[in-house]
C-alpha cells in the first residue's frame, strides 16, 4: 500500500508477491520488534517515489516535453497540456533504462494526497485462508520428500546416552533412525533422535518405538520452586543500578512506604501451527520451503550445515501460522538441515504440538521488587524498582551486560517522580529464553502499571487523574537503557492523550452494571503508545471475567485501519491469555505442560468485547504487532482491584 | 495396512493405511488436502475440524477405520455443501490474521449453523470454544458468524 501510493497506481490491480531471501538485494527480510511498517515506510515510500518520477521522465522524453507538465495517475503519466498519456506498461523499458535520481531529487507526496495509506483496504490473502488454499510451512510438499520427527531430551541442555532403533526402524514406514548434535551457540538446537518415515504419522510412531537413554545434564535438578527462591534470595542485594535520579533512601519522615512484588512465569509462544521446515539437498544448490520470521538466518543456517555459501541456499518463505516471535529461531532449520545431509532426501521436519511446548525459547521469569513512597499530599516522591529476570542476554548474547535486554518500560518511567532507582539482577537458569510478543514491556508493564495504580490507591486518587498528573510537566524521555546514538523518546504528551482518549471513550467515572468494575493502564513501547481501560466482573468461581476492553492506540501513521485495529484486538487478546493463563513451569529441569490441556490460552468464551480507537499523531510509524500486549494485564488486576479489593500480584490470575 | 473406503468432498477415495492413522494425515499427507491443519494432535484445540457426515469431528482424532463408508467434507469441499455465505462472510469482517486456525473455525461455525441458523452470542462462544485461535480473532469470528447467519452486519 505504501509503495503503490507512491508510485500512483491502481491498487485491485496490484499483485503481491513474497520476496525472494536475497540479502543483496533487500535491506529487510526479518519479521520482528514491531518493524515492518516503522523500518520500511521511507524506503518504500522513496521506491515508490522514485520509480514514478522516472516513469514520468519516459514519457516526457518520448514526447519530447518538459517533464514539468507531466503526472502520474493510476498508473499512467498524463500530459497536463494535450491531455494524452502512456500507461506505466508503455513507457516502462524506456524508464528503466534512465538513470535513477538522487534521493532528494524525488518529491514524496504529501500525505493529504495519499489515496492508498490510511484506506481499510481489505487484504489480499484473505480469501485464500477461508478456503484452505493458503500455503502454510507445513503445507509445503516437493517430490520424493521424506517426514522427518525428532526425539529431544526432555531436559535443557540434556544428551543422548545411548539409544536402540530397532523396534522403531520395524514400523511400516520408517526409512531410517539416527542421531543429531546440538547446534550451539547460534541455532541453539537440542540434537537427539532423528526418525525419517514416508509420513508424519508413521515417523511419529517409530519415534514412538524408540528407546533412548538421556544423559540429563547440568540442569536436571531446575525446579520452578527453585527459581523462585533463587529470586527472592537475590531480591534481597542491590542488582545493576540502571538509573538513579536523585536519592531514593533519603526521605521525610512523614513520607507514607508502600511496597509491593510481581511474579512472572515462564512463557510459551504457543503459535498455532507447530515448527517445521521443508529443506531439499543437492550437490551445490539447497533448497528450503520456512514459515518463518528470520529466512535470512534459516539460509544462513542451512548453508552452514550444507557447506555452502548462503546464496546458495534457496529459500521460499511461506505463510506462518502464527510467529510471536518463536518462528525467529533456527533451531528447527538446523535440525532439518542436518537430516536432509544425512538422508540426501528432501526432508519435511515436522515438530508435534509437545515438541512446540516442552522446546521453545519462552519469555523469562521475572520478579519485581518495588517501593515507593508517598508524601503527605499522596504525591509520590520516591521510585525503586528491582527486576529480576532471567536475561535474554544471558542466554543470547552472554558477552553484553545482562540488564541490558531486561529494561523495556522499565527504566523509561513516564511518571515524574524526584527520587527513582531502577536496578537489574539476573537470576541463572537452564531454561532458554527469547522474544516473545512484546518482550521485556508486558513483563515490566504489568509491575510497572499496578504499582502505579497501588500509589494511586494509597494516595486516594482517581487512577486516571493520578497517572495524568505525574505525566506533567510535558517530557520527552530518554530510556537510560538504550544505546547513547538512539534517538528514540517517549513523549508523555502522547502517552497522556490515549489515556485521556480511553478514559473519554470508555466512560471512565460513569456508573457500570452492578458486579463490575473498571482498571486502566497506559504503556509506550516499540514507538506506538497504547492506553487500555479494562471492565471486569467475577466468574462463579471468583476467576476474572474481562467483559469489554477498550484501547486507544498512537502509532503515529495508520496505514490500514481495519488492520491496525485487528493487530490491536489479536494483540490485547494475546496478553489476556497470558494474563489469565499462561505459565510454563519447570520440574526436573523440564516442561510439565506439553499441551493445549496443560498450556491454556483464551479461548472465545473468555474474549472480551474490544472497541479500539486509532489516535494518529502524524509522528513516525510505530508498531503495531506488539504495543497492544502490555497494558492488558494490569489493566485486569487494576480493575480486579477496583472490584473486589484484592491485588492480583502475581501472573497468571487463574491457575 | 487395510484399504478404507470413504467419500471425501463427494469424490470417492481408497486409502492403503494402517486402521488407527488419525483421518488428519490421511487427508494432508496422503490425499494432499492440506487445508486441514494439524494443531495438537488431542483433540483440544480444533484447528482440523471436519465435518463426517455431516457432524464436525476433529480429524486428528479420528482414526480412518472409523470413516469407512463415510461422508468427509473438508474446507477445500465446504462451499458446495452449505446453504451459509460463511467465506463470504470471513472476508467482509476480515476475519484472519496468521490465517492457520481458520479452516477449523470455518468448519465448526458451519456444523453450528447447521444446527442452530441463527445463534445467540451464548451459543457462538459455547460451540467455537473448542477452536483455539492465538492471533485473537474471536471477535471477528463471532461478527462473521452473525453476519452468515442474516444477522445484519453482525456489529452491535
Amino acid at each position: 500500500m505504501i509503495l503503490a501510493d507512491e508510485l500512483e497506481v491502481d491498487w485491485p490491480k496490484v499483485e503481491i508477491q513474497q520476496a525472494e531471501t536475497r540479502t543483496d538485494l533487500y535491506r529487510h527480510l526479518g519479521t520482528g520488534g514491531s518493524t515492518s511498517v516503522r523500518t520500511t515506510y521511507m524506503d518504500l515510500r522513496r521506491a515508490g517515489a522514485t520509480a514514478r518520477e522516472m516513469l514520468i521522465s519516459a514519457a516526457a522524453q518520448k514526447w519530447g516535453v518538459d517533464r514539468e507538465r507531466c503526472s502520474a495517475k493510476n498508473g499512467t503519466v498524463i500530459d497536463n497540456d494535450t491531455k494524452r498519456s502512456f500507461t506505466y506498461g508503455e513507457v516502462a523499458a524506456t524508464a528503466a533504462k534512465l538513470p535513477m535520481p538522487a534521493e532528494d531529487d524525488v518529491r514524496l507526496k504529501d500525505p493529504k494526497d495519499f489515496t492508498i495509506i490510511g484506506r481499510s483496504i481489505p487484504r489480499v490473502e484473505i480469501p485464500s485462508k477461508t478456503d484452505g488454499t493458503a500455503e502454510f510451512g507445513l503445507d509445503a510438499k516437493v517430490p520424493d520428500m521424506l517426514y522427518a520427527v525428532v526425539a529431544r531430551c526432555p531436559t535443557f541442555g540434556g544428551k543422548v546416552k545411548s539409544f536402540d532403533a530397532t523396534a522403531a526402524k520395524a514400523v511400516l514406514g520408517v526409512k531410517d533412525v539416527f542421531q543429531i548434535e546440538a547446534i550451539e551457540p547460534d541455532a541453539h538446537s537440542a540434537g537427539g533422535i532423528a526418525v525419517v518415515a514416508d509420513s508424519t504419522w508413521s515417523a511419529l510412531q517409530g519415534r514412538r518405538a524408540l528407546k533412548i537413554e538421556w544423559d540429563r545434564g547440568p540442569h536436571a535438578n531446575e525446579t520452578s520452586a527453585s527459581l523462585a527462591a533463587e529470586f527472592e534470595q537475590r531480591a534481597k542485594s542491590s542488582g545493576t543500578v540502571v538509573r538513579n535520579d536523585g536519592d531514593v533512601d533519603k526521605l521525610p519522615a512523614d513520607s507514607t512506604r508502600i511496597e509491593a512484588v510481581y511474579e512472572l512465569p515462564f512463557l510459551a509462544h504457543a503459535t498455532m501451527e507447530p515448527m517445521n521446515i521443508t529443506v531439499a539437498p543437492g550437490a551445490d544448490r539447497w533448497e528450503s520451503w520456512a514459515a518463518t520470521q528470520s529466512p535470512d538466518w534459516v539460509q544462513r543456517s542451512i548453508a552452514k550445515i550444507a557447506g555452502l555459501p548462503p546464496q546458495r541456499v534457496i529459500v521460499h518463505t511461506l505463510l506462518s501460522g502464527g510467529g510471536f516471535g518463536r518462528r525467529y529461531m533456527a533451531d528447527f532449520p538446523v535440525e532439518a538441515a542436518q537430516i536432509a545431509k544425512i538422508t540426501g532426501k528432501p526432508i519435511k521436519l515436522v515438530w508435534t504440538r509437545e515438541d512446540d511446548m516442552t522446546h521453545d525459547f519462552y519469555r523469562p521469569a521475572a520478579y519485581h521488587h518495588m517501593t515507593a513512597a508517598l508524601d503527605s499530599q499522596g504525591k509520590p516522591i520516591a521510585w525503586r524498582h528491582h527486576l529480576l529476570s532471567t536475561s535474554i542476554n544471558a542466554y543470547w548474547n552472554p558477552k553484553a551486560p545482562p540488564h541490558k535486554s531486561e529494561m523495556d518500560g522499565a527504566s523509561a518511567v513516564p511518571y515524574n517522580i524526584p527520587n527513582l532507582r531502577v536496578e537489574h539482577s539476573n537470576a541463572p537458569t537452564g531454561v532458554p529464553v527469547a522474544w516473545w510478543r512484546s518482550v521485556a514491556d508486558a513483563m515490566n508493564a504489568f509491575a510497572v502499571e499496578s504499582f502505579i495504580d497501588e500509589l494511586a490507591v494509597a494516595a486516594k486518587a482517581d487512577p486516571v487523574q493520578f497517572r495524568l498528573q505525574l505525566l506533567d510537566p510535558p517530557r520527552m524521555l530518554k530510556d537510560p537503557n538504550a544505546d547513547p546514538d538512539d534517538d528514540e523518546r517517549l513523549s508523555t504528551e502522547r502517552l497522556k492523550k490515549v489515556l485521556q482518549t480511553v478514559a473519554e471513550k470508555s466512560g471512565w467515572g460513569k456508573p457500570l452494571p452492578k458486579g463490575w468494575a473498571r482498571g486502566v493502564a497506559c504503556h509506550r513501547s516499540f514507538g506506538s503508545y497504547v492506553a487500555q481501560v479494562a471492565e471486569v466482573s467475577t466468574k462463579s468461581d471468583g476467576s476474572p471475567k474481562v467483559e469489554r476492553v477498550f484501547s486507544a492506540i498512537d502509532c503515529g501513521v495508520v496505514i490500514n485501519p481495519n488492520g491496525a485495529e485487528a493487530q490491536s484486538e489479536g494483540a490485547m487478546a494475546y496478553g489476556l491469555s497470558a494474563a489469565l493463563y499462561g505459565a510454563i513451569t519447570i520440574k526436573d529441569g523440564a516442561v510439565e505442560q506439553t499441551n493445549f490441556d496443560g498450556y491454556q490460552v483464551l479461548r472465545m468464551s473468555d474474549m472480551p468485547e474490544v472497541e479500539v480507537y486509532l489516535v494518529p499523531s502524524g509522528d513516525d510509524p510505530g508498531g503495531l504487532g506488539e504495543p497492544g500486549v502490555p497494558p492488558i494485564a494490569p489493566a485486569v488486576a487494576n480493575a480486579m482491584f477496583a472490584l473486589n479489593g484484592k491485588r492480583l500480584r502475581k501472573l497468571p490470575f487463574v491457575s | 495396512m487395510a484399504t478404507t473406503r470413504f467419500v471425501v468432498n463427494r469424490e470417492p477415495r481408497e486409502v492403503d493405511v494402517s486402521p488407527e492413522t488419525p483421518l488428519l494425515w490421511v487427508l494432508r499427507d496422503t490425499i494432499g488436502l492440506t487445508g486441514t491443519k494439524y494443531g495438537c494432535g488431542m483433540a483440544l484445540c480444533g484447528a482440523c475440524t471436519v465435518h463426517v457426515d455431516g457432524v464436525a469431528v476433529r480429524s486428528c482424532s479420528t482414526p480412518i477405520s472409523s470413516v469407512e463408508g463415510k461422508k468427509v467434507t473438508t474446507i477445500e469441499g465446504l462451499k458446495q455443501e452449505v446453504k451459509f455465505p460463511l467465506q463470504q462472510a470471513w472476508i467482509e469482517e476480515q476475519v484472519p490474521q496468521c490465517g492457520y486456525c481458520q479452516s477449523g473455525q470455518i468448519m465448526a461455525a458451519a456444523a453450528l449453523l447447521a444446527k442452530t441458523p441463527h445463534p445467540t452470542v451464548e451459543q457462538i462462544n459455547d460451540e467455537m470454544s473448542g477452536n483455539i485461535c492465538r492471533c485473537g480473532t474471536y471477535q471477528r469470528i463471532r461478527r462473521a458468524i452473525q453476519r452468515a447467519a442474516g444477522g445484519g452486519n453482525g456489529h452491535h
